[in-house]
């Protein structure tokens, strides 16, 4: 045994040398403790006193969370303070799953009482898989208040779900000024590159056309944040801290809801568009492109199915007329045209041209014909736009010259975009020797003179344009750039900033009496029974200058007599124009009319524009109506942009 | 002094006061104060690191009472027994650490514990016991300063225990009881050349003894080194230990005020790693006053050891001061990143049965060898 008898070994031991060994190793072992105590000290007074800053912000950034708080965004208006956008909550039906047991079995269950289709369980369960189980997953928005009523009655049945209210942006317009409006909707991949990620904290959707799209930063908002406090597992305890964001600001747009209802109602099922300018200050009343869309399909996310209608729909309802389509304005350029003619002297009032129905330039066999096969006959330059003599306006143009043509034209601003608030707005082409050479590597020919003469050719514009080119006639030359912002409302202080028009650049003749002559021409149009619009003017309470215009889509061959509208393919037969602004006297309302494929500008556009004009200058539509009584009216001031103060919101 | 002599054991004074009390059940009071104070400040630490729960200080409080009645109770008895007992406790642990390995229960990927039907223990902390006792009672008998015969044969005592615990595998109670052992040898005057030489051969063997360790050791040494290269796997304990106690600053966060702790960043806060929560909340001042608690306990016990009768006695509380002081600061040295994560509880503070009830155990026996004193004739 190795632990044998004690005493017999006892003996041989030197007790007292056995402990001072054991006090020296005592002594030592002190030591050593010292020294690992010092080692621990000096590490401790590193991590908290040296190091203690880096390790407390360390333990701020483990703990807390900052979640940001999305803005509510803008309000948008009209002129009289309708409602055109606005937020609306939106029932969110979410299931947390840590709370549900069998998921199959409460699905099953909650489809009695909530309409679920494949797609939200498949996306539902997508989610699921993707976020921490203490966190509510969506399963479907937009329930409707009767879904919300059938689950609060049985709610105790379903543990774990949750019926939350969000804000989702409606339109009450409905379709209505959809083009202008716009509407928002989940922020893309591409938007994301571009857009500043720290004011779309908490967001999910971006304005995408129209003025949501345009005045995107004005209605946003800022974002505010909440500091949370959150354990190792991501779940929220208490909020530490809260930032205010700002809430994004109301805008009011120019546009007057009726009138554009009107405008919409007037086009009815035929394509095309209408532009309606208040000439003092470019504000634009309406802008109708027909036809429209719903814009509710895309701020909850449309089907593809669906997008995929309407993309091919062969009407192109997303497709906005009155900025993006560009036409050949047909004779609504002629009182430009004469306006030109008489700035650079090449016809006086008086002159006056033969009208035979046809012409040939010299040296061409070539016909030149006028739309009226019989001839107008002697034609002075009122009765050439009155009636809107072709043969006039050959002759007129072939005097002018091409870069006379398209420097005048282009000082009305066709061909060049007018700077609208709005996005995607097309130049469309006023054709130029330079232009054709650049593109064509032709040189001009007379013969194509004529015809950007007639407003036909190479000639393609917007239905703004053609509104603007109005304005300015109405307003002499002057006239301010088109614009549908009116003002913006700080929904905190309620201040309001009206946006200044902003004027365009004077249009200085020669001789001012040449607007005159031009603007009683085209009251003529409306007014004189030999007009091209004298349906429309003949009752009229107020006077309308005006202008018809009937644009060819297909050219006609040589001798080919003009075919009957009836027997034309829809695609193939012309667009109806007209523009027109009224009181001749004191503008206060110019409208372009583009009715695709809807034959004579005074027959189909002239009465749209009238009912545009009765809607916004009378407040009602008089024209057409049972037991009118005409031309005794006298012309009520139009509800001007009543100042958003008065606004009921 | 005589009568002092005299009154030693059981005392017949006829109106015992406080001190007579404490000398007739052989308690030590200034290590018993000192223990119950490190035991009360664990209980408030246990408080804030179990989530303020009120039922795991009731249950360490349990745990403590069941300690300090093993330590009254392993007191009573005079310090001559268990030099008797102690072969005989060896073999035994020995046997159950073997018993262990073939049919132990696994908790974490550790085979610890045994389940006796009644009790559900782990025989490696039993050996913390055994093994101070062991070598003690076997160097008694023995020439001191030890030949290299005798300790060859004390390595082998030490070796076997511990080579069983490390199968388990153990690391930290291996390390305690590989402690215990050597201190021993180490108070019973072991040359100071053979201890130079040994260290010298640890560090040169160390690249063999890196193939012998389990990846998991292996990946703690290397966290150690480098804790930010995996800051969400094995790095992630030390990295949030770091954070708890550096930002706790000077002064602390103040009691259940530390985040690191109370929203669970800390990993085993209120095991392995309370001495972090209680840095968090407590600061470096706090943290040297424990360290000074603890510091007392360990002069305490070596003062106790110093004024004992026999070798045993001296080589035993020698040992057993030694390992607490190890325990201490190894549990502390890896809290704070000095040291590889080994599990080894902060002693008293750590929540947990097995290690207080062995650890006051231990302190039962230098209450012993304190109080059983024999009249000496010189």
């Amino acid at each position: 045994m190795l632990i044998g008898p004690p005493r017999r070994r006892d003996a041989l031991k030197n007790v007292h040398a056995e402990r001072n060994t054991f006090l020296s190793r005592s002594v030592a072992a002190v030591l050593l403790c010292t020294a690992c105590v010092i080692l621990l000290i000096v590490r401790l007074v590193d991590l908290q006193v040296v190091r203690h800053a880096y390790f407390s912000t360390r333990a701020d950034e483990n703990r807390m969370r900052v979640m940001p708080v999305a803005p509510v965004r803008g309000l948008i208006y009209d002129r009289s303070g309708t409602v055109l956008a606005q937020n609306r909550p939106a029932f969110v039906l979410e299931i947390t799953p840590e709370q549900v047991d069998d998921m199959d079995a409460l699905l099953a269950r909650l489809s009695r009482v909530v309409a679920l289709d494949e797609a939200d369980i498949d996306r539902f369960r997508d989610r699921v898989h993707k976020s921490p189980r203490y966190l509510g997953v969506p399963l479907r928005s937009n329930l409707s208040m009767e879904e919300v009523a059938r689950y609060e009655i049985r709610r105790h049945e379903f543990p774990g779900v949750e019926v939350t209210a969000g804000l989702s942006r409606n339109y009450p317009l409905g379709a209505s000024g959809a083009h202008v409006i716009g509407y928002v909707g989940g922020i893309t991949e591409r938007e994301l590159q571009t857009i500043d990620e720290a004011a779309y904290q908490g967001l999910n959707q971006i304005g995408k056309v129209g003025v949501e799209r345009a005045q995107e930063d004005i209605l946003r908002g800022v974002p505010g944040a909440k500091i949370i406090e959150a354990n190792a597992y991501g779940r929220p305890l208490r909020e530490l801290d809260y930032q205010r964001g700002y809430p994004g600001r109301n805008i009011y747009l120019s546009l007057d809801a009726r009138v554009q209802l009107v405008a919409e109602q007037a086009l009815g099922d035929l394509t095309g568009a209408i532009v309606a300018l208040d000439p003092q200050t470019g504000e634009v009343i309406a802008m109708v492109s027909n036809p429209g869309y719903d814009p509710h399909y895309f701020v909850e996310g449309i089907s593809s199915k669906d997008y995929r209608q309407l993309l091919e729909d062969p009407r192109r309802p997303l497709f906005n007329r009155a900025l993006q389509g560009t036409y050949p304005p047909g004779s609504t350029v002629k009182p430009a045209m004469a306006l030109a003619g008489l700035e650079h002297d090449v016809f006086d009032p008086e002159h006056r041209e033969f009208c035979g129905g046809e012409m040939k330039l010299p040296g061409s066999s070539r016909k030149y014909r006028c739309w009226k096969r019989s001839g107008h006959g002697w034609v002075d330059m009122a009765t050439g736009v009155m009636r809107s003599c072709d043969i006039y306006f050959y002759q007129l143009a072939l005097n002018l010259g091409i870069d006379r043509i398209h420097d005048a034209m282009s000082e009305f601003g066709l061909g060049h975009r007018t700077g609208i608030d709005l996005p995607l707005e097309k130049g469309g082409l006023f054709p130029s020797r330079e232009w054709k050479q650049r593109t064509r590597h032709e040189n001009w020919y007379p013969g194509e003179t004529l015809n950007v003469g007639i407003g036909q050719g190479f000639t393609s514009v917007t239905p703004l344009q053609l509104a603007q080119m109005t304005a300015r006639i109405a307003m002499r030359g002057g006239g301010f750039k088109p614009h549908v912002l009116h003002a913006v409302e700080d929904p905190i202080t309620k201040g309001i900033d009206v946006v200044q028009p902003e004027p365009l650049e004077q249009i200085e003749l020669a001789d001012n009496q040449n607007w005159n002559v031009v603007i009683d021409a085209m009251v003529e149009v409306a007014h004189s029974p030999a007009g091209t619009a004298y349906r429309i003017g003949k009752d009229s309470p107020y006077r309308i200058a005006g202008k018809t215009g009937t644009a060819q889509v297909a050219g006609l061959k040589q001798d080919e007599a003009a075919p009957e509208l009836e027997d034309t393919p829809l695609r193939l037969r012309d667009h109806a124009l007209f523009i027109a602004f009224a009181p001749a006297e004191d503008p206060k309302i110019a409208v372009a009319v583009i009715a695709e494929h809807a034959g004579h500008g005074g027959s189909t556009a002239g009465p749209m524009a009238r009912v545009v004009m009765d809607q916004y200058l009378l407040g009602e539509v008089v024209y057409g109506q049972e037991g009118q009584k005409p031309a005794t009216t006298a012309v009520s001031n139009p509800p001007a942009p009543r100042p958003p103060e008065d606004a009921t919101r | 002094m005589i009568a002092n002599m005299l009154h030693s054991g059981r005392s017949r004074k006829p109106e015992p006061g406080w001190g007579d009390w404490m000398e007739t059940w052989h308690i030590d009071l200034p290590l018993l104060l000192l223990l119950m104070l490190v035991a009360a400040v664990g209980l408030f630490v246990q408080y804030s690191a179990s989530g303020h729960s009120t039922d795991a200080v009731w249950s360490q409080l349990q745990r403590l009472a069941l300690g300090f009645a093993a330590m009254f109770a392993v007191a009573q008895a005079p310090p001559d027994v268990y030099r008797a007992i102690s072969p005989w406790a060896y073999g035994l642990t020995v046997l159950l650490l073997m018993l262990v390995l073939a049919l132990g229960d696994t908790a974490k990927g550790a085979q610890r514990w045994l389940d006796l039907g009644v009790l559900r223990f782990q025989p490696s902390e039993l050996m913390k016991l055994a093994m101070p006792m062991t070598v003690a009672a076997f160097l008694h008998h023995r020439r001191l300063p030890p030949t290299l015969f005798t300790i060859g044969l004390v390595l082998l005592l030490i070796g076997m225990p511990v080579g069983l615990i490390m199968k388990q595998p153990d690391l930290g109670t291996a390390l305690l009881v590989f402690v215990a052992g050597s201190f021993a040898l180490f108070f019973a005057g072991l040359q100071w050349r053979w201890i130079i030489g040994s260290l010298m051969a640890v560090a040169a063997a160390a690249p063999l003894l890196w193939e012998r360790l389990h990846d998991y050791q292996r990946q703690r040494i290397l966290t150690l080194l480098n804790p930010e290269s995996d800051p969400l796997g094995a790095g992630y304990h030390i990295t949030q230990s770091k954070i708890a106690i550096g930002s706790g600053g000077l002064f602390g966060k103040g009691w259940l005020n530390g985040t690191q702790a109370n929203l669970d960043f800390l990993p085993e806060a209120h095991t392995d790693f309370i001495f972090a929560v209680f840095s968090e909340e407590m600061g470096l001042l706090g943290v040297l006053m424990l360290l000074a608690l603890y510091l007392a306990v360990v002069g305490r016990c070596i003062y106790i050891a110093a004024r004992a009768q026999d070798t045993f006695q001296r080589l035993l509380g020698g040992s057993l001061a030694m390992t607490f002081f190890i325990y201490f600061f190894i549990n502390i040295g890896m809290v704070i990143g000095l040291l590889p994560v080994v599990g080894v509880p902060l002693p008293l503070v750590s929540y947990g049965g097995t290690s207080a009830v062995s650890l006051l155990a231990s302190f039962g026996m230098l209450m012993s060898i304190h109080t059983n004193r024999k009249l000496l004739a010189k």
